[in-house]
């Protein structure tokens, strides 16, 4: 209980943290973001007074002749009213309403790669262990190394490229057939989503696939030479039997342990492959939010992409506690 | 992620250290000149007894050299324009032209210069972060244990693209803004590596004599523990400059880096820009990927090499723990 009760303090102190860097970072910045907000939008053809400046500088949260707390203060009292300002890319939308229309896109792609991937690199990697020096083995684990070392939107490029522009089986942008489909529960605009969603969720997967597998590759190596496993082997039991619930169940720790590092890196690669893919996620929006200086709405997506994973890792927290009991009792002792 | 989990293993290459019967009149300088001298060999047998490690070395060697000479033999102007625009490889254009008619082979050799220093500095940067803060943190204990633990705990459960993203879109764009930036979001795993080593390691004889001769903390840090934990942190280094190579290669490809320089991120930048996929133009995307992959597997192939040197069990022979009889008897 104890144990429980410091990682939830520790992930509270970490959300905190998190929302305050979101308050610095623009404040150590040199220059103006309002100015150079208003200058963007100038060039655009797109002009505003004087007093339109004063609003967005208030909106941004400069110049407002504030001493820095009472700026903290107005900040943190605007994210709990879930105001975060207003996003220029979207012309002048709430950025919660940018956010709240994408982050489904997003969810939705991100866990149906996420799990994928880990169920089929956990799936390699106890195959792989098993059948050690076997030819799965001894081509798998270099591809996959090249695989891991390769940049996310790099891969996406590549995919792109090869599935959607030279063989044409592909859509090559978008979330789902715009012109024919309208959005909603039917089968045909369910069907477009998948179609549309198959080339992200392969890049993710082939992305993140290789950090799984080898991990559970090297423990489920150390499992194997374990003295109750040899003892299984020695009673006769099936090979399926030792492989998972004997070996695998105890191989795959390290893999739940490494999961909160593993999503924050998956998580930024999935941002980059929704820009990629025109993908209508919060990353597409973030690319937006980036070339048209849009400092709101990136400044929102950072703080709900930071505030998701967080809470994703303590759940993984909390499963791990759950598979292995030694965890509870050390940390709480 | 996991490239560098394993390297708690490679504490086990470190070299004997000094017995704390160790006369305290011998000249030290001399012990500590062994060590490094015995640290030298080491490296040498790591980098030449395992096949893994000399193929990434080599590779990586490959790509410093071009970094070094490559802008020499290059055959144009990586900027210079021309009508030649959009040329799929041939004889006098190697990869082919942009679709302002830059050559991309000439690109290629100046952008690995840029990638490659900046890769490899911000790397050392980083690495030396950790160092700093892991080694602190893991000597002293206490409530300067807690707090750095903390922050070092909290940076690495926060993601670091998205925060690197915003936090680049609001300086000058060049690249002391990214490496700074990216410096801030990458300590943090080797630091919690490098602090649970320096636990282990604040207790041993060697460290106990150091103190009980009045040495001081930063000089026992420094000059006893560190050269201990040098294997782990070249391996720390090399998993460090993969991910920095990533991360930079990500901004510059946003366009949040120095555009007209060039380098593999903004030459990324470019084709991306002017639509190159759906015109076709694959010899303007490929390579520069294709070098940051290879040079990525490079690095990782070392640290699994290094990492199969330290722990056998990882090796791809078949495991000698099973009799060979009672393996074939239990598996069918």
């Amino acid at each position: 209980m104890r144990h429980l009760l410091r990682r939830i303090l520790f992930y509270l102190f970490a959300a905190w943290a998190a929302i305050t860097l979101n308050f610095v970072i623009p404040r150590l910045a040199p220059g103006d973001p309002a100015a150079v907000l208003l200058g963007n939008l100038q060039s655009r053809g797109i002009h505003v007074g004087a007093a339109y400046l004063k609003a967005i500088q208030a909106e941004l949260g400069y110049n407002t002749g504030d001493p820095l707390p009472i700026q903290y203060l107005d900040y943190l009292n605007s994210l709990l009213h879930g105001n975060l300002g207003v996003a220029v890319t979207s012309s002048f939308e709430p950025v919660t309403n940018v956010i709240g229309r994408d982050i489904f896109w997003s969810l939705g792609l991100g866990l149906v790669s996420v799990i994928l991937s880990f169920a089929l690199g956990c799936l390699l990697g106890i195959v792989m262990a098993w059948k050690r020096g076997s030819l799965l083995d001894t081509i798998l684990s270099p591809l996959l190394n090249f695989l891991s070392a390769i940049p996310y939107f790099w891969m996406a490029l590549l995919i792109l490229y090869i599935f959607g522009f030279e063989l044409r089986w592909f859509p090559l942008t978008g979330g789902y057939d715009e012109l024919n489909v309208d959005p909603g529960w039917t089968l045909d605009f369910i069907a477009s989503v998948i179609y549309h969603g198959i080339l992200p969720a392969l890049t993710i997967v082939i992305a993140s696939v290789a950090g799984w597998m080898l991990t559970m590759r090297n423990s489920m190596i150390t499992t194997l030479s374990e003295d109750y496993v040899l003892m299984a082997k020695a009673k006769g039991l099936r090979t399926s039997r030792i492989m998972f619930a004997y070996a695998a169940r105890n191989a795959i720790l390290p893999n739940v342990a490494g999961f909160a590092i593993s999503l924050g890196f998956i998580v930024g690669g999935q941002l980059l492959t929704e820009m990629v893919f025109s993908y209508p996620g919060i990353g597409y929006s973030l690319l937006q939010a980036v070339q048209n200086q849009d400092y709101s709405l990136m400044q929102g997506i950072f703080l709900v992409v930071a505030l998701g994973v967080l809470g994703a890792n303590f759940l993984a927290e909390l499963s791990y506690a759950f598979l292995d009991p030694r965890v509870r009792l050390e940390r709480s002792a | 992620m996991s490239l560098g989990k394993d390297l708690k293993h490679v504490a086990t290459l470190e070299p004997e250290t000094i017995p704390s019967t160790f006369p305290k009149k011998f000249p030290r300088r001399d012990s500590r000149l062994a060590r490094l001298g015995e640290n030298l060999r080491l490296v040498w047998r790591v980098l030449t007894s395992n096949r893994k490690v000399a193929i990434g070395s080599s590779i990586v060697a490959f790509f410093l050299l071009v970094a070094i000479f490559g802008p020499l033999l290059a055959p144009y102007d990586p900027t210079a324009t021309s009508r030649l625009s959009e040329t799929p490889p041939s004889a006098a254009h190697w990869l082919g032209t942009t679709a302002t008619g830059q050559d991309i082979f000439s690109q290629l050799l100046y952008g690995t210069r840029s990638s490659v220093f900046w890769g490899f500095l911000t790397g050392l940067l980083v690495t030396l972060v950790s160092v700093v803060v892991g080694l602190v943190s893991g000597y002293f204990g206490g409530i300067i244990d807690e707090i750095l633990s903390l922050v070092t705990n909290v940076f690495l459960v926060i993601p670091a693209l998205p925060l690197a993203i915003v936090a680049v879109g609001y300086f000058p764009k060049g690249p002391l803004t990214i490496a700074l930036v990216i410096i801030l979001t990458n300590w943090s795993f080797n630091a919690r590596l490098l602090r649970a080593q320096t636990l282990s390691m604040r207790s041993r004889e060697f460290v106990t004599a150091a103190r009980a001769s009045g040495e001081s903390a930063w000089r026992i840090i420094f000059f006893e523990i560190f050269p201990n934990e040098i294997g782990i942190v070249a391996a720390a280094f090399v998993s460090t400059v993969i991910f920095v190579l990533l991360a930079w290669t990500a901004l510059e490809f946003l366009g949040l880096g120095d555009i007209n320089t060039v380098s593999w991120g903004s030459m990324l930048y470019w084709a991306q820009q002017s639509d190159s996929i759906f015109s076709g133009l694959w010899w303007w995307f490929a390579p520069p990927g294709c070098c940051i992959a290879l040079l990525g597997a490079a690095l990782a192939l070392i640290n699994f090499g290094i990492d199969e040197i330290a722990d056998p069990r990882l090796r791809s022979e078949i495991s000698e723990h099973v009799p060979k009889e009672l393996k074939e008897k239990a598996v069918t």
